[in-house]
């Protein structure tokens, strides 16, 4: 369907897609890869007077490591650039399976992580492995620079923390403690290309005796945002990653879960699902923490 | 609204075109430039029949705006083979791929094919000896309705032996 007619805006700087951005408060809309953007104009779910691109700004593409700072994920960094960058395959490669988990090759030559991020929907594949890794968002305005922890980022579906004045330029991940290990773990009726049913990110982190001194649990489509199964997290705390504890933990995962009956799955199997995949996740999270 | 004036380089030739920002790359390719290999499908980046490749990368020109698409390097089946006659694309030259296509039966309706041929190029442009399963996951932004999978895959792998003889 043709596109609803709209005002097109490329700035070519951050102060310049900020001014843009607070004059046109309410009346616009900011696209990266456009993947959903354009679906939802075409669908006239939005109907801005002005659609504003940030493809025009040089450097939101960057992907970097620093020992210390962690990784830089840029807003316009691809999906396809996150799946095969090397600089991810090193440091974070579960990000990588995350994106090449998220749609099709096209949509990912296409559609960024900031975009998948910012789009706020509770299955989106970026979100859980960045969770649990405890990533941030850098929140650009006229006003400044401010980092969200992600874990405060989703306020529901397609809602953000962001205020109408900023800008999401960079996601910030960082470097993974000693004997740290992540997964991704998804489940959907076609196993790809489809939106995730349930998807589960796990961090476990070992101590010196081989026990789970840290773990994040963030669970993807069984509920409103993207919730933490914070009772596995502290049941886990302290033990070993054995397969009687992971299994109590995917218990508990589930028993913090609160999905709803959709398309995708029943809110029962998202249930089943969330124990199933978190005991996955957690007992590949705890095997590479073992290895790393 | 005043249109804007964009010079999109398809298939190696600068064109100089007068479009809406809100046209997308498949409408202009489609309908303002008379390029209709490419199709329209869905029009919300399911089903691949829109493929094209924009510096290399296969896209959704049914999600891709005209105006964004100025400065980058814009191929659709028409330019796919080097050898292309613009002049007459009938009796034009083909590409391995479209060979392979027609070779090992891979068409039916032919909807899909011109997206299943540029998605086809994008993964043996960086997985030149795909496996089968390299090459379904590589097709996996592109639906056939005539349901024709197995040969448009056989057909791949075979266009990959073909290129990698450099025949």
């Amino acid at each position: 369907m043709t596109l609803p007619q709209f005002k097109f805006l490329a700035p070519t700087n951050l102060d310049e897609a900020c001014a843009l951005l607070k004059k046109h408060q309410g009346k616009i809309k900011v696209k990266a890869g456009g993947t959903d953007m354009i679906v939802r104009l075409s669908h006239r779910a939005v109907k801005p007077d002005y659609l504003m691109t940030l493809k025009k700004i040089p450097g939101l593409n960057e992907i970097s490591w620093d020992d210390q700072g962690g990784l830089v994920i840029g807003a316009l960094a691809l999906l396809r650039e996150v799946e095969v960058s090397p600089i991810i395959l090193e440091h974070a490669p579960m990000l990588a399976r995350a994106a090449h988990a998220t749609a099709t090759v096209q949509i990912r030559n296409m559609g960024t992580v900031m975009g998948n991020i910012c789009n706020a929907s509770p299955s989106a594949d970026n979100i859980p492995t960045l969770v649990a890794m405890e990533a941030s968002i850098v929140a650009f305005s006229e006003r400044g620079q401010r980092e969200i922890s992600l874990d405060d980022f989703f306020l529901g579906p397609g809602r953000t923390a962001l205020a109408a004045d900023e800008l999401a330029i960079a996601i910030k991940v960082p470097a993974p403690a000693p004997k740290t290990g992540v997964s991704y773990q998804k489940v959907s009726q076609r196993s790809k290309v489809d939106i995730a049913a349930v998807n589960i990110g796990a961090l476990v982190t070992l101590d010196g005796a081989g026990n789970c001194a840290r773990v994040r649990i963030s669970m993807g489509a069984v509920g409103p945002t993207p919730l933490r199964a914070r009772q596995a997290e502290e049941f886990l705390a302290g033990k070993p990653a054995s397969a009687a504890n992971l299994a109590e933990a995917g218990r508990l995962a589930a028993a913090d879960a609160s999905p709803i009956s959709d398309v995708r799955a029943s809110k029962e199997y998202r249930k089943l699902m969330v124990e199933v995949l978190s005991q996955r996740a957690l007992a590949e999270a705890s095997g590479f923490a073992a290895g790393n | 609204m005043k249109k804007e004036l964009i010079t999109l380089n398809i298939n190696g030739d600068d064109i100089e075109v007068a479009v809406h920002p809100w046209r997308t790359l498949n409408e202009v390719l489609r309908d303002e430039l008379h390029l209709t290999g490419t199709k329209l499908g869905c029009g919300t980046g399911d089903c691949g029949a829109c493929t094209v490749l924009l510096d290399g990368r296969s896209v959704s020109s049914c999600l891709t705006l005209a105006v964004e698409a100025e400065g980058h390097e814009i191929t659709t089946i028409e330019g796919l083979s080097p050898e292309a006659d613009h002049g007459d694309l009938e009796h034009s030259p083909l590409h391995p791929i479209q060979e392979s296509f027609i070779q090992k039966g891979a068409i039916q309706c032919g909807f899909c094919t011109p997206g299943m041929i540029m998605s086809a190029k994008f993964l043996l442009d960086h997985t030149p000896q795909p496996t089968e399963a390299e090459i379904r996951a590589g097709l996996s932004g592109n639906l056939c309705r005539c349901t024709g999978y197995n040969k448009i895959v056989d057909a791949i792998a075979d266009a990959a032996d073909k290129l990698a003889k450099g025949e």
